[in-house]
């Protein structure tokens, strides 16, 4: 039950979510777009045999490092290892991994566009975040990558000063960008995930339940922001008239914490209940809410409150005139 | 559009039927407080339930029949007040402090029975 309600909000929000991921390419292709118009201020014939050279460099940059791949992928799998990244996963997995972003690295620095390596930064981060890889892992390796490569090319060209400073110049550039497009990934990937679950524990922590004819009972558990609280309410109201209900038991064992607003959201969730016939009885207010309540002067005097939910329930059946009594000692 | 007060046994029964002017709640009360003592009557319903919206206005002169209707001897209840109309009450902070409410008809019936029940 639990599952198939989770996978239809995980569905609902994944629309929310490329929503955001199209907003921010989106900027990124109005920051890309604003650099080049600032470029192209300067003149254009310098700038085009800048680009055109600069693309020559590219491309020989990314011959070097397609030769190379295999050596400069094993020299980065063993800094990976040197450097404690990643202990979540196995060598077996990293050298994998890294296989793959070694490529997307590549052909991002070939085909200078970045929509593909930030596919696979999500598709990525989608499959370790679980695994409980940090954010600092992820930006850790692709900097890694980075320097494995510059020194690469230092190694290359350690005799033609002038061609290194050019390659260098060529190559910064996109592999900051590639650094960047990876932890940016990431960290919305993240986000996501984080979203996602608030959600979830959102939708889960607002029960309204029936313990008896006419009884019915609200655990309030986490955090009550005021979009929640009017959720709960609206719950509560419509569970009252849908199951005839005279008596709410609202148990806040598990609130953490309560300010003014959510009190007084509190205070008109009880009145409320009472315009629609039902008595309302507040349970489980712990010592430090009650002290806070007091210490803000939020006025709780119309409200019935009980110690805990036990008591609260008990309030509740004599009010409704039930009387529970034990039909043999208990074993 | 008058609002009908009906008797039925010890109690009175006026039942809102849509939207009211301010002189139709101006009418009903004069009404309601007026029958109450002819009719020797121990309470009165007084029916919202077709009332999706209610203003401010609505709201007092509710909690007016209430006040009067007890200087008169007899007892109110508010009967069927929709969800959405009690929190938009309750946010507006119009509480109905000391009117006895109920969620439906039934309710109220049941409520003044139990108490004038024991009090026979």
């Amino acid at each position: 039950m639990v599952s198939v309600f989770h996978s239809a909000r995980v569905q609902q929000l994944s629309g929310t979510i490329s929503w955001h991921l199209v907003r921010g390419r989106n900027d990124m292709a109005k920051r890309e777009s604003s650099l080049q118009d600032s470029a192209s201020g300067n003149n254009q014939g310098v700038n085009l045999a800048r680009t055109e050279a600069s693309s020559e460099l590219l491309r020989e940059l990314v011959a070097h490092l397609r030769q190379n791949r295999t050596q400069l992928r094993e020299e980065w799998v063993s800094r990976i290892a040197e450097t404690r990244l990643l202990t979540a996963m196995t060598k077996e997995e990293i050298f994998a991994e890294a296989t793959s972003v070694y490529d997307s690295y590549v052909e991002a620095l070939e085909t200078e566009t970045f929509e593909a390596l930030q596919a696979y930064a999500r598709n990525l981060s989608e499959r370790i975040i679980p695994r409980g890889v940090e954010t600092h892992e992820v930006v850790g390796i692709v900097l890694l990558l980075r320097d494995v490569l510059a020194r690469s090319l230092f190694a290359k060209y350690q005799t033609d000063f002038k061609k290194l400073n050019r390659i260098l110049d060529a190559y910064e550039p996109a592999a900051n960008r590639i650094a960047n497009t990876v932890a940016v990934g990431f960290v919305q990937e993240r986000e996501r995930v984080i979203r996602q679950q608030q959600e979830a524990i959102r939708e889960l922590s607002t029960p309204v339940l029936q313990v008896r004819e006419r009884l019915l009972i609200l655990p309030i558990i986490g955090v009550i922001d005021p979009q929640r609280a009017r959720q709960l309410t609206e719950q509560l109201l419509r569970g009252i008239r849908t199951n005839r209900a005279k008596v709410v038991v609202i148990d806040i064992t598990g609130v953490a914490a309560m300010d003014v607003t959510v009190a007084n959201h509190l205070v008109q969730t009880v009145e409320a209940s009472r315009l629609l016939g039902a008595t309302s009885i507040v349970t489980g207010l712990s010592p430090e809410i009650a002290q806070t309540l007091v210490t803000i002067g939020v006025d709780l005097g119309k409200m019935n409150t009980v110690g805990d939910l036990q008591g609260g329930i008990e309030q509740a059946e004599r009010l409704l005139g039930y009387k529970v009594e034990a039909l043999a000692e208990p074993r | 559009m008058e609002v009908p007060i009906l008797k039925q046994g010890a109690f009175l029964i006026a039942t809102f039927q849509a939207a009211l002017s301010d002189a139709d709640l101006k009418h009903l009360r004069m009404g309601l407080v007026q029958q109450v003592v002819r009719f020797r009557s121990r309470a009165v319903i007084v029916d919202v339930t077709a009332m999706d919206v209610m203003d401010s206005f609505a709201s007092r002169t509710l909690r007016e029949i209430a006040q009067m209707i007890r200087l008169r001897g007899a007892e109110t209840v508010i009967v069927g007040i929709q969800p959405e109309v009690a929190f938009a009450m309750v946010q507006l902070g119009l509480t109905l402090e000391d009117v006895a409410t109920a969620l439906d008809l039934e309710e109220g019936l049941a409520y003044l029975n139990e108490k004038f029940k024991t009090a026979n």
